[in-house]
């Protein structure tokens, strides 16, 4: 049963075709049930009552299991955002993506562990518990779409949604070895995303393959009237972008993303990345993106701000936790004080700070204006390169509770990643290469391999050139063959 | 940077729980500290992006549409009364 799991999207969806989904669907409900209780990548998941309808094999997806991240609405299935505050909410009515898959005939199949709020790059703020990466259970997956990437990585389902603010599909994909794609911000409508940063959030596939992220991209893009930041423009068929041809290609490799703090193999890898787009008739050229050391510090400036004003909905009135109270404003503090976490009380907090009286000027106004620097950057950039590569993320997996008490050093695992949220631009990560390292809590094996993963930006809406040459890569070097052993 | 965590918990609508609060200033405090290097650029003649797309006044055909959301939202509320969300008293005696 087991090599159904391992099947691609595009496999799946060709064998459910022939015969039925049936067989795929409970394959993954019993993988997912015999791995989940040690991965904890699903917060909730169909095990028994899949009702795939009669007519799915006809559609696009065919009936296969496409999983969920926390954070988009699913009429009348419960979402958490992986926070107490919204326990037991049930929202009324279907995400856009969500209406566009189960029109493509996906069967809705597990809801991914995340980040509280998809605040943090590693999966352990989710207030219930948590994820673990499926190649060295003693680390994390990444985040915020940890629960999406780890349960990919671990064939617990066919692909998955997560969504990406500021590198939260990214950067677990990196950590998880699978492929992860930010589409072009306003390229998938936001409509049904518990919104974080609203002018940075977009939602996006996790996938095994770069073909099943395309396949995925063709159902998940395109104008959305309930979304009024979704964009008009014309959506091609990313499927036909997938060709091995970079030749005459110009990837541009950003000096200021090879930099000291690098994990030294996480640079070689991606140095070696490089050195196959050459061999494949590529042009690689050193470029610059000045202010790129500043983006963290605007992000976490301007993105806060815009969680802060998000998160004032959460009160206790129309859903989710109520904490009851002597008064309404009682009921507020208490109900907001009871259901956040840390790092959701820490970002409402600095948000809160930052564009209050006396400050806004200083740190929110100074922030949006950095941010316009750094999209300046790129748009001078993308004259000389089509591509810009560079590592996902300074590092492999890290363990858990390494990085848990200093926001700082967990804030700079997304140095690589932040940029292109705060440019608008595409950007995805692939797996480039695997790292060794010693296992020293494990007496079951000796050491475990961690994957790398590598990044590929576009200029606005060019995901098709962006795909090409993740492609082209990943035909070339078969890394993404690799599985972790669970 | 020293910053009065009390107030700014007080405009978030925020309790916080006394051994909460210490760890709460220093990680804003030096979080703050973080970001304060962003000074050293001059940004004087520079227009803020408050968004990337540059599109404005979006507008989409107001037409109603049948929807059973209100009564599914209200099923889930965790007070109602008729068909509103019930709070506590807002002013006291």
């Amino acid at each position: 049963m087991d090599n159904l799991c391992s099947l691609t999207l595009k496999e799946a969806i060709e064998l459910a075709k022939k015969d039925s989904a049936q067989p795929i669907l409970d394959a993954f409900a019993k993988r997912a049930e015999a791995l989940n209780p040690r991965v904890n990548a699903f917060l909730r998941f169909n095990a028994s009552d899949i009702n795939l309808p009669l007519t799915a094999e006809r559609l696009p997806l065919a009936g296969v299991p496409i999983s969920i991240k926390d954070n988009i609405c699913i009429d009348g299935r419960e979402v958490t955002c992986a926070s107490k505050i919204l326990a037991k909410h049930v929202p009324p009515y279907d995400a856009t993506v969500i209406e566009k898959l189960k029109n493509a005939g996906a069967t809705l199949f597990g809801q991914c562990n995340m980040d509280e709020f998809a605040f943090g790059s590693s999966c352990e703020t989710s207030a219930f518990g948590p994820c673990r990466n499926p190649w060295d259970l003693e680390r994390v997956p990444g985040g915020s779409s940890g629960g999406c990437a780890a349960s990919v990585a671990a064939d617990m389902t066919l692909a998955a949604l997560g969504s990406d603010t500021g590198g939260s599909i990214r950067q677990p994909a990196a950590l998880c070895g699978v492929v992860g794609v930010k589409p072009t911000y306003g390229r998938v409508s936001r409509y049904g995303l518990i919104a974080f940063g609203s002018s940075f959030d977009q939602i996006g596939p996790l996938t095994k393959t770069v073909e099943d992220a395309a396949i995925l991209m063709n159902i998940l893009c395109g104008h959305d009237p309930k979304d009024s930041t979704s964009s008009p423009e014309k959506v091609p068929d990313f499927t036909q972008a997938l060709k091995r041809d970079v030749k005459g290609l110009r990837i541009g490799l950003p000096k200021e993303y090879f930099i000291e703090g690098i994990d030294p193999e996480v640079e070689k890898s991606v140095r070696q990345a490089a050195e196959i787009y050459k061999k494949l008739g590529a042009e690689i050229k050193m470029i610059s993106l000045p202010h790129t050391e500043h983006s963290v510090a605007v992000y976490y400036i301007v993105a806060v701000a815009e969680a802060s004003s998000n998160l004032g909905r959460f009160d206790g009135v129309e859903y989710g936790l109520r904490v009851p109270s002597k008064d309404l404003r009682e009921m507020y503090f208490e109900t907001r004080d009871q259901g956040f976490g840390q790092e959701a009380k820490r970002r409402i907090l600095l948000g809160t700070f930052v564009l209050s009286a006396g400050y806004y000027e200083a740190y929110y106004l100074k922030g949006q204006k950095v941010r316009t620097l750094i999209r300046q950057d790129f748009e001078r950039a993308f004259k000389e390169v089509d591509v810009i590569l560079s590592p996902t993320s300074p590092t492999a997996a890290f363990k858990i509770g390494e990085k848990a008490a200093d926001p700082i050093a967990m804030y700079l695992s997304d140095i690589f990643t932040i940029p292109a949220n705060l440019a608008g631009i595409p950007a995805m990560s692939l797996p480039c290469g695997f790292k060794k390292v010693t296992v020293t809590n494990s007496d079951s094996h000796q050491g475990c391999e961690l994957p790398i993963g590598l990044q590929l930006m576009a200029r606005p809406f060019d995901e098709s050139t962006m795909l090409r040459a993740a492609y082209s890569f990943e035909q070339e070097t078969g890394i993404y063959k690799k599985k972790p052993k669970l | 940077m020293e910053i009065n965590i009390e107030k700014i918990s007080e405009l978030a609508r925020l309790n916080l729980k006394p051994e909460e609060k210490h760890k709460l200033a220093q990680d804003l405090g030096a979080i703050l500290e973080y970001v304060k290097k962003l000074d050293v650029l001059d940004t004087k003649d520079v227009e803020p992006t408050s968004h990337v797309l540059n599109m404005e006044n979006v507008f989409r055909a107001d037409e109603a549409k049948p929807t059973d959301a209100a009564r599914k939202a209200l099923q889930h509320a965790p007070e109602t009364e008729g068909s509103f969300f019930k709070v506590p008293k807002v002013v006291q005696r």
